[in-house]
């Protein structure tokens, strides 16, 4: 009854505007520590799709497809996953593992093999605080943040202690060469494009598009799409429906932290080639951005991660150009994350009230 | 000897927690969730510094050249810019209905970029603030007779130790406790606030204004937060803010705050006991246990885990605020 | 808007009696949806006035204008003849108003005395205004009978109690003119019986009374002149001892109805469903349910009659597989179902069970779905609606759909919408449609008219009964004794967790059904 907003204002209007208000006051924090906004955008976009940026734009963004697509799906299930962060960063874990056990004789196995171990490890690193918010009410927000933690502290351990290559750095030994996949210059240099050669971009980015299909088609065409869809809507009528909330709380969890594990075939196996500290670089909380920002739909969380990647570049050559740390895209993050998220109805309710006003003058 | 340093350094740790599971409790009886203690906390931490700083900088070097109140100065500030943040929390929470969990981490972002930001732009050294001396800081208080009974066997070293010499936000967050009691259980604004935090509505018929005892509450807790903030920077051996320095302290405070039943005696428990935690971590940076040795990342970890462990509902089923988290809206 | 003291009070000296309340042309709309039309209305000082009417005819709405908790758009509020503004609660209060509403605005964990005096502390510290509590509700329990231990934790009280501490948060205000709304609804026969005492010692002392209620009887027993709303409009108001039950009905319905079900005696079959000594500890080790046994036959509806709260909804909800039993068994067509916490609602629909539950809005549908993704809800995985791969077979769901709204006469039409858009009924109608169309053995029922209008009512029943005739069986649990005893071919009364008793429709009334829903025995009674 109270539906006042046609679906094109509530799925575009209202997050372009929210999100011009959240870069409207970005702006304004940069003409604070006494920079020039305008000047800021114009490094920020040359920044990112530089012939050199490109790469590094296509590389951010299959990380924050793969972190946004985690957030978006559990955020369905009404579950806030904040543990991007660490279950990407057991999702390395896993792609270390299994990359040095073997001598890869083709990198289309190495990248199956990797994609699989990051999936479960960073779905394992997720079940945990799943099963503790299912089965004992632990509010999953503090526990997937101290997960988190967790997992920096665990990560640090293995690189200075098991897992950890001869010499003084943190880091384990190269994985093995059939274990290297090819970048995108390697690919479009197939078709005679050419890419930049050190841009860390991979065909990883393969694997989140497909990932972005993967997610549409479970959630709106699956009955488990289905059976989380409605436990997200309302926990009682799931209940009543013969919804198991500790199966579908545990099933979305996993999926979400497979997901953000996903990650770690860019960055381990894709860019490092080793597992080093802090490989995630914050991208597990630009997923939460992102997931708001883009509804929650995969078609969203493409564009926004897009965006993000343009941010996380062009936000990089912000240091070197004009001295502004790149802790100004945290800003931007924030920013976003309170206006498409906890400020949405500063737009929303005006917009409504317009459109109110307006149907009925048609009317 | 060995115990009462632990302890000492126990009761050092849990004052930010205390004063920041306090800040919860006060949002959380209200209502209002708050994942955003770690953020106003943080920044609370680096407007104390930063303020401080400047404040007792020559003027030479383009500081103010004060030589005393430069840490109650910053201290001020740091409650200032804090209650700021809880003001935009309430505003999206409590005005606009939005969702509580999402705008505190926003203000955890917030916080985390800005203070780097500001930061680098004001001090050039990579989001620090440079290092705090003399009346920049809180420094240690030797109550009365400290001295003079050190030598009284047990009792003398309890209080001259670990009683004695603090800074005045530790007596401050200890202080805190059972005035948040007496608030609680003894006024009218306590018996409000609980109400509003159980059933708004009822608050709501009995011709009180919902909105303006959450924001009320709000208020507090940004205060304590930017207080919390101030004793990182300004009152532990820090001695000035650096990058990230709250480390999960405002969601290790939450965890507390569930532990403790949202009872102000609890939270003094609980901060007392993970400040214990952490304290041993710091002390033994590894744990040889014969067999094998318990690594110095377990150790640092141990508050997370233990934090996970109680969240779990192992020590206890605690039951929360009945409408927390939930905006309040007039039904039809 | 300030309210003279002298006017308030147990003034009889107040020589011209101006009325207490008088309402002119108060209008107020949500949205598109007008609550309130030009309603006019006079309350005399000193009596107990009614307002009846159906569920959404605007009463509620009505008295929240007067308690200031909404604002209306149009219209002049006298209280005690003065133009009175009411733009919150404060100011209603102020005005010597206090409300009861249908549901308590109570703090559960607080005491007695606490709830009381918030809101109306004399100052700052409580212990002051707790002394003084304690002394006026001595005072008030001795003056109108209504005894409460100031100490107790309210959510441990019953809900009569409960009721009282509402009556006396409002008289500790100093409240003249007292509001309820809807008091009876949880109360036993006996309880409501002591609220009505009550109401006539507030009466003797002076204060003005507005009871709101759907249950002309009580109309009829306590008060002195009552108005009739319907769809937002006051349609009359007379004196009560110059009208009469049907007159009123007629005027609540504006067509003559028949509160009579059209259905043939029933022919029970074979047993379907088999309870024996079902007992239920909820997680706070409240006893829900103590050994409870009973048989449903096919062909017939078993009606569950009880207070809310007495054990009802738990049984529904353990026969629906949401939560488990503790003890005993219970035999679908001879063969055991499970009742452990591994139960599962989907486990109940596979063995013939459907489920039409109490609350609709909580779970009987999601109301962010559209109709499509609605009406196959709990059914979801049947084969019809499985494709490979774990798809989900979005054009059977589709037509199954269209099928149901067409079958069901669902309004409006369009599979699109989401369930939040329809009106009461017609939601009803979404839930109603799903579970008897899985042609279950058995179809548990719960408040199957909460919140529906008339017309969709009569529908309902009908596909109840249709159910019935069809040899299936039905457990039909209401608070609305009309319904149960209109509906029932055999009726068992609840009370505390236990059955208290079972009577057959046509050898029993509502008195009798109403002293076994008290717990009391009328065999021994008489």
């Amino acid at each position: 009854m109270n539906k006042t907003l046609p679906k094109w204002a509530d799925v575009l209007l209202i997050p372009l505007l929210n999100l011009f208000l959240a870069l409207f006051i970005s702006g304004l924090v940069v003409l604070f520590i006494g920079k020039d906004p305008i000047e800021a955008v114009k490094v920020m976009i040359q920044g990112a799709f530089g012939k050199y940026g490109i790469g590094y734009t296509l590389y951010y963004t299959t990380n924050f497809i793969f972190t946004g697509l985690a957030v978006a799906v559990a955020f369905h299930a009404r579950l806030f996953n904040i543990g991007g962060e660490g279950q990407a960063g057991l999702g390395g874990v896993g792609v270390a593992l299994i990359l040095m056990s073997f001598n890869w004789p083709h990198w289309t196995i190495a990248i199956l093999a990797a994609s699989i171990a990051a999936f479960v490890f960073g779905a394992a690193w997720a079940a945990i605080p799943a099963y503790l918010q299912a089965k004992r009410g632990s509010h999953i927000v503090i526990t997937t943040i101290m997960f988190n933690l967790i997992g920096s502290a665990l990560i640090n351990y293995l690189l200075v202690g098991p897992m950890k290559a001869p010499g003084m750095a943190p880091e384990t030994p190269h994985f093995p060469p059939g274990a290297s996949i090819p970048t995108l210059h390697d690919f479009f240099g197939l078709f005679g494009i050419a890419f930049d050669k050190n841009s860390p971009a991979n065909i990883s980015i393969f694997i989140a598009l497909a990932a972005l299909v993967f997610v549409y088609i479970l959630i709106w065409k699956t009955r488990i799409g289905y059976e989380i869809r409605a436990f997200g809507h309302s926990e009682k009528a799931a209940v009543y429906a013969g919804i198991s909330p500790l199966k579908i709380t545990m099933i979305a969890m996993l999926i979400s932290g497979g997901l953000a594990g996903l990650l770690a075939v860019n960055t381990v196996q894709g860019e490092a080639e080793r597992l080093i500290l802090d490989t995630v670089q914050g991208a597990g909380f630009v997923g939460i951005a992102v997931s708001l920002m883009g509804r929650n739909h995969p078609i969203g969380v493409l564009l926004a991660a897009f965006l993000f990647g343009i941010l996380y570049q062009g936000g990089g050559e912000l240091s070197f150009a004009m001295g502004i740390p790149r802790e100004m895209i945290v800003v931007i993050q924030a920013l976003v994350i309170m206006f498409t998220g906890s400020l949405e109805n500063i737009v929303r309710i005006p917009v409504e009230r317009l459109f109110a006003r307006f149907g009925k003058g048609e009317a | 000897m060995e115990l009462l340093q632990l302890m000492d350094s126990a009761v050092r740790l849990a004052t930010p927690l205390l004063l920041a599971a306090l800040a919860g409790l006060y949002s959380e009886r209200s209502g209002i969730f708050d994942i955003g203690l770690e953020g106003k906390m943080l920044m609370g931490a680096f407007v104390a510094g930063a303020f401080s700083a400047v404040a007792g900088m020559p003027v030479a070097d383009g500081g103010w050249g004060w030589t005393h109140g430069m840490a109650w100065f910053g201290l001020f500030m740091a409650i200032i810019v804090s209650v700021m943040l809880s003001l935009i929390h309430g505003f999206a929470s409590i005005t606009l209905r939005g969702n509580q969990l999402i705008s505190g981490v926003a203000i955890n972002f917030f916080a985390a970029g800005t203070t780097v930001l500001v930061g680098q732009e004001w001090f050039h050294s990579g989001g620090m603030t440079p290092t705090l001396k003399d009346n920049q800081r809180f420094e240690p208080i030797t109550l009365p007779f400290a001295d003079a009974v050190k030598d009284v066997p047990v009792l003398g070293p309890i209080y001259s130790d670990l009683i004695s010499g603090h800074n005045i936000i530790v007596y401050i967050a200890l202080a805190a406790v059972p005035v948040t009691w007496w608030i609680l259980f003894r006024t009218r604004f306590g018996l409000r606030l609980r109400a509003v935090g159980e059933n708004p509505a009822a608050v709501d018929t009995a011709g009180i204004s919902v909105i303006k005892q959450r924001y009320a509450a709000v208020i507090i807790a940004g205060v304590l937060c930017g207080v919390a903030g101030a004793y990182l920077s300004l009152g532990t051996s820090a001695a000035g803010f650096v990058k990230d320095m709250s480390a999960g302290k405002g969601f290790i405070a939450l965890a507390a705050l569930i532990f403790a039943k949202w009872q102000p005696r609890g939270v003094l428990m609980a901060a007392l006991l993970f400040g214990f935690l952490e304290a041993i971590g710091n002390k033994y940076q590894s744990v040889d246990l014969g067999l094998f040795v318990i690594p110095v990342q377990f150790m640092q970890a141990l508050p997370y885990i233990l934090t996970v462990v109680i969240l779990a509902g192992f020590i206890g089923k605690a039951v929360p605020p009945a409408a927390g988290g939930e905006p309040y809206v007039k039904e039809r | 808007m300030t309210v003279e003291t002298q006017n308030r009070g147990r003034s009889e000296t107040a020589a011209p009696v101006a009325p207490a309340i008088e309402l002119i042309g108060v209008s107020k709309s949500f949205g598109p949806v007008q609550a309130n039309k030009d309603i006019s209305m006079t309350v005399a000082r000193g009596a107990i006035h009614g307002i009846v009417g159906e569920n959404g005819a605007g009463k509620s709405t009505l008295m929240s204008i007067l308690y200031g908790f909404y604002k209306a758009d149009a219209g002049v509020i006298k209280i005690n003849g003065i133009e009175t503004e009411i733009t919150d609660s404060h100011a209603a209060i102020a005005a010597g108003i206090g409300m009861v509403h249908q549901h308590f605005m109570l703090v559960e964990p607080f005491t007695v005395l606490e709830n009381v005096i918030m809101g109306a502390e004399d100052g700052p510290l409580l212990r002051p205004s707790l002394a003084k509590a304690r002394k006026v509700l001595t005072q008030l329990a001795k003056e109108y009978e209504l005894e409460v231990d100031p100490d107790a934790i309210v959510g441990d009280l019953s809900v009569g109690f409960q009721q009282r501490v509402e009556i006396l948060k409002a008289l500790y205000r100093e409240a003249d003119i007292l509001i309820l709304d809807e008091p009876t609804g949880v109360l036993t026969p006996a309880e409501a019986d002591h609220l009505f005492r009550i109401l006539e010692n507030l009466k003797a002392q002076g204060k003005t009374i507005v009871l709101i209620t759907h249950k002309l009887r009580e109309i009829m027993a306590v008060t002195d002149t009552v108005s009739v709303m319907r769809r937002g409009e006051m349609t009359a108001t007379v004196k009560t001892a110059d009208t009469s039950p049907s007159e009123l009905a007629d005027l609540m319905v504006g067509r003559h109805v028949l509160l009579e079900v059209d259905k043939q005696p029933a022919n029970p079959g074979e047993v379907f469903l088999e309870v024996k000594n079902l007992s239920a500890i909820d997680h706070q080790g409240v006893e829900k349910l103590k050994n409870i046994s009973f048989n449903l036959r096919a062909g017939e509806i078993l009606g569950v009659a009880g207070v809310a709260g007495n054990g009802q909804s738990d049984l529904l909800e353990i026969l629906g597989g949401i939560s488990p039993a503790t003890n005993g068994e219970v035999l679908v067509k001879g063969d055991p179902i499970d009742l452990s916490r591994k139960a599962s609602a989907a486990h109940r629909r596979d063995r013939g069970i459907g489920h039409v539950p109490e609350d609709r809005h909580q779970r009987g549908l999601v109301m962010a779905f559209q109709t499509w993704e609605n009406t196959p809800f709990g059914y979801h995985n049947r084969p019809q609606f499985r494709k490979p791969m774990g798809l989900a077979n979005q054009k059977a769901m589709l037509d199954d759909a269209k099928a149901k709204i067409e079958k069901f006469d669902i309004r409006p039409t369009s599979p699109f919408l989401p369930a939040s858009s329809y009106s009461g009924g017609n939601q009803q109608k979404i839930v109603i449609a799903r579970e008897i169309d899985a042609n279950p053995d058995i179809l548990l029922v719960g408040q199957p008219t909460r919140g529906v209008d008339i017309g969709a009512i009569e529908f309902i029943h009908k596909q109840i009964i249709g159910l019935r005739d069809a040899g299936k069986a039905v457990l039909l649990v209401s608070v609305e004794l009309d319904e149960i005893l209109a509906l029932s071919d055999r009726i068992i009364v609840m009370f505390d967790g236990t059955i208290q008793g079972e009577r057959r429709p046509d050898e029993t009334n509502e008195q009798e059904l109403g002293m076994l829903m008290a717990g009391m025995n009328p065999e021994e009674a008489q």
